[in-house]
C-alpha cells in the first residue's frame, strides 16, 4: 500500500532497506559498522534491531565482504553490502569485476549474483584524496554490473528497491552530503520499478544537459541563474543508460552539455558525447563536457574548488554553448 | 572384499578417471583441438578424490583453475568437461568458462576461478547463505600454497572464523606457487600456522593419500555441522606435470620429478589387484566421452552476448 512520509535522503534509503528486509526474506545486509552502530552515516540505523541476524557487522575486509556477497548471491540469497566509501571498493575490485560481473555470463546463466553494493562517493569539504573520488566510470566500463546514482530522496528509495530486486549485481552510488539534508515527501510502499530510466529535471529547447550525481544542484542553479532554456536529464541509472532519451532531446535542442563531478579523461561524459555524435544527430554547436580537472583531489577546500566543477563553470559552459 | 579395500579401489578408479581425463586434455591441447592456457592436476588427484567422496549433495565446491579433476570427482560427466574445453554447445557452460573458469552447480561444483585465492571469499558467502537457507550446506574451497599469500584468503578465513561459518579450506601444498618454491616466499613454511593464528583448527596431512584427506574432510564437515565453524586442511602433494601445459619446469631441482613420480597417488597403489582394471575402465569411459565431445557442435557465435544480464 502506497503512502507518503517526510524523509531525508538517508532516511529514504533506510526505509527502502527496511522494506527489502521485510518483504524479501532472502535479503541480508552487512558491511563495516552497519549493524550495531547503524552505519557511519546512520543510514542503516535500527535495522539490526528490527531484522536480527540478517543484518550484521563484518571485519574491515572488503574482499571478504564482497566475495561473501557473491557466494551468498550465487546460492539464492540477496545480499546488500555497504562499502563505506567508493574509494574502498578499489581494494576489492577483483570481487566486483572478475567475480560478480562474470557469474551469470561465464556460467551460461546457470548461476547469478543478485547482490547490491551500496556505496557513496564524491568530494565534500575536508575530505582527503582517498575519500573524494568519483569512480563511476570504472564500473561503467564493466559489462555485467548495473550502476545507479540517486540524488533525490524519492529516487534513493525507489532505486534501492529496484537494485535489490534485480537479479544481477547492482552498485548504487550515494552521496554523503545528501544523507542528512532537508526532508522531502517520499512515496513509500508503491510497486517496485524495473531498473533503468532517467529524470527530466528542467525542460527547455536550446540545450540538452546530461548529468548525474550531487552536482546536479550546481547544474540546476546554473540553468536557473543564466536563464538558458535547457532540458536537464538526470541519468539516475547509468547502466542501463537511457541513450534514447538523450538522443530524443538532442534532436530537438541540437546542443549537448554533459556535467559530472568525476574528472574528464575517460569519464562517462565522453561516452555520452560519443553516443550522440555517433548517432549522426545534427548538432548546432560542438558538444561540451564539464567535469573535474584531471588531477588528484586535494584536501584543502580552496584547492579542491579549483579542481572540481562549480556552478560558475557550468553556467559559463551553458552560456558559451548556447551563445 | 573388505570395505576398506572396496574404498581403496573406488578411490583408485576415481583417481584414474582424473588422470586419464587430464592426459586426454593434454593430447587434445597438443593436437590443437583445445587451445590456450590449461592447468593439469596430475599427481594431485588424491586430494580431490578424498575430499569429494565425503561431500553431500548440498555441499558446494569452489576450486581453482586446476579444477578439472575436482569437477569430475564431484560428479560432472567427463563429456561435459571435455566439451567445455572444446567450446562445444554441450559443454557445462557452452564454452563461456573454458578450462580455467567453468562451473556446474547442478553437481555442487560452483566453479573454478582464474584469480588465485578468489574462490575463498566466495565460498565463505556460500556458507553464509547456508546459515539462512536451511540447506545444511558446507562450502569447500581448494587453493594452492601460493594462494596463501593473497590477502583475500586470509580475509576469507578470518570472516569464516569470526562468524563460525561452515567452510572447509583445503590448501593443496604442491611446493610451488606457480613456478616459484613456496618456501622462498614465506618465512614460516607451516602454512597451517596462519589458520591456527585465526582460531581455525588446522591439520597437515599427506595429500597423496585419499583416505587421509577423506578423514580430515569428514571431520571438518562434522565440525561445521555442529556450528563450530571452519577447518583448514593443508594437504601435501606434488604435481608431476607443469604449472601449465608448456611449462618447461626448469625451476625443479634435478631428480625431484622422478622422486615425485614414484610417490604420486597412483604409483603408490600399483600393487593393488584391480589396478589395471581400474585404468582400463577409466580409459574406456574417457575415450567414449572424448569422442562424443568432439562430435558435438561448436557453440553458435550468434549467442556470444547472451547471459550477460537477466
Amino acid at each position: 500500500m502506497s503512502e507518503t512520509a517526510k524523509l531525508t535522503y538517508g532516511g529514504a534509503i533506510n526505509a527502502a532497506l527496511a522494506r527489502c528486509l521485510d518483504q524479501m526474506p532472502e535479503t541480508l545486509l552487512f558491511g563495516e559498522d552497519v549493524a550495531l552502530p547503524g552505519g557511519v552515516f546512520g543510514v542503516t540505523r535500527g535495522l539490526r534491531k528490527a531484522y536480527g541476524e540478517r543484518v550484521f557487522d563484518t571485519p574491515i575486509s572488503e574482499t571478504a565482504m564482497l566475495g561473501a556477497a557473491v557466494g551468498a548471491a550465487m546460492m539464492g540469497r540477496r545480499p546488500i553490502v555497504e562499502i563505506m566509501w567508493a574509494d574502498f571498493m578499489l581494494v576489492a575490485f577483483d570481487q566486483i569485476v572478475n567475480q560478480a560481473a562474470n557469474v551469470r555470463y561465464v556460467s551460461e546463466g546457470r548461476l547469478s549474483a543478485p547482490m547490491t553494493i551500496r556505496t557513496q562517493q564524491g568530494n565534500a569539504p575536508g575530505a582527503c584524496a582517498q575519500h573524494s573520488q568519483n569512480l563511476e566510470a570504472l564500473l561503467l566500463h564493466v559489462p555485467g554490473i548495473r550502476v545507479a546514482m540517486p540524488v533525490q530522496a524519492q529516487d534513493a528509495y525507489d532505486i534501492t528497491l529496484s537494485a535489490v530486486a534485480n537479479d544481477d549485481p547492482v552498485v548504487v552510488i550515494e552521496n554523503r552530503t545528501l544523507y542528512a539534508g532537508a526532508k522531502a515527501e517520499v512515496q513509500i510502499g508503491g510497486p517496485v520499478a524495473p531498473i533503468g530510466g532517467h529524470r527530466l529535471r528542467r525542460a527547455g529547447d536550446d540545450v540538452t544537459v546530461v548529468t548525474w550525481g550531487a552536482i546536479i544542484s550546481s547544474v540546476e542553479a546554473a540553468v536557473d541563474s543564466t536563464g538558458v532554456s535547457a532540458d536537464v536529464i538526470e541519468a539516475v541509472w547509468l547502466n542501463p543508460f537511457d541513450t534514447e532519451a538523450v538522443l530524443a532531446s538532442v534532436r530537438r535542442t541540437g546542443r549537448l552539455l554533459v556535467v559530472h563531478e568525476a574528472n574528464l579523461t575517460g569519464g562517462f561524459g565522453a561516452e555520452v558525447v560519443a553516443r550522440v555524435v555517433e548517432s549522426g544527430v545534427s548538432l548546432r554547436s560542438a558538444p561540451r563536457r564539464v567535469g573535474a580537472l584531471d588531477s588528484r583531489i586535494p584536501a584543502a577546500v580552496q584547492l579542491a574548488q579549483a579542481v572540481l566543477p562549480q556552478t560558475s563553470t557550468v553556467a559559463a559552459a551553458l552560456v558559451e554553448i548556447t551563445g | 572384499m573388505e570395505p576398506q579395500m572396496n574404498q581403496q579401489l573406488a578411490d583408485l578408479h576415481q583417481m584414474w578417471r582424473i588422470r586419464i581425463l587430464e592426459e586426454t586434455i593434454l593430447q587434445l591441447r597438443l593436437a590443437g583441438d583445445v587451445v590456450g592456457s590449461v592447468h593439469l592436476e596430475n599427481g594431485q588427484e588424491a586430494v580431490a578424490v578424498g575430499a569429494c567422496r565425503m561431500l553431500r549433495r548440498p555441499d558446494a565446491v569452489f576450486s581453482t583453475y586446476r579444477g578439472h579433476g575436482w569437477a569430475l570427482a564431484r560428479g560432472v560427466p567427463p563429456e561435459k568437461i571435455l566439451a567445455e574445453l572444446l567450446y562445444r554447445q554441450t559443454g557445462v557452460n557452452g564454452g563461456r568458462g573454458g578450462s580455467a573458469h567453468f562451473s556446474a552447480p547442478e553437481y555442487g561444483f560452483y566453479g573454478e576461478n582464474s584469480i588465485v585465492g578468489a574462490g575463498a571469499p566466495i565460498a565463505v558467502g556460500a556458507a553464509l547463505a547456508a546459515r539462512f537457507d536451511g540447506s545444511g550446506r558446507v562450502a569447500l574451497t581448494v587453493f594452492g600454497d601460493g594462494a596463501m599469500n593473497q590477502g583475500g584468503v586470509t580475509e576469507a578465513m578470518n570472516l569464516a572464523a569470526a562468524l563460525d561459518l561452515p567452510v572447509v579450506f583445503v590448501c593443496e601444498n604442491n611446493k610451488y606457487s606457480e613456478l616459484t618454491p613456496i618456501n622462498d616466499m614465506v618465512r614460516n613454511p607451516d602454512l597451517s600456522a596462519r589458520a591456527h593464528a585465526l582460531g581455525i583448527p588446522a591439520v597437515r596431512l599427506d595429500g597423496n593419500d585419499p583416505a587421509q584427506v577423506a578423514a580430515a574432510v569428514g571431520l571438518a564437515i562434522t565440525t561445521a555441522e555442529h556450528g563450530r565453524g571452519p577447518t583448514f586442511i593443508e594437504a601435501f602433494t606434488r604435481r608431476i606435470t607443469g604449472h601449465y601445459i608448456g611449462d618447461a619446469q626448469t625451476y625443479r631441482p634435478a631428480g625431484e620429478l622422478e622422486a615425485d613420480e614414484k610417490d604420486e597417488p597412483l604409483a603408490r597403489l600399483r600393487h593393488l589387484p584391480g589396478f589395471d582394471e581400474a585404468e582400463r575402465r577409466a580409459r574406456a569411459e574417457i575415450a567414449a566421452a572424448t569422442e562424443r565431445a568432439l562430435a558435438a557442435p561448436l557453440t553458435d557465435p550468434s549467442t556470444a552476448r547472451e547471459h550477460l544480464y537477466v
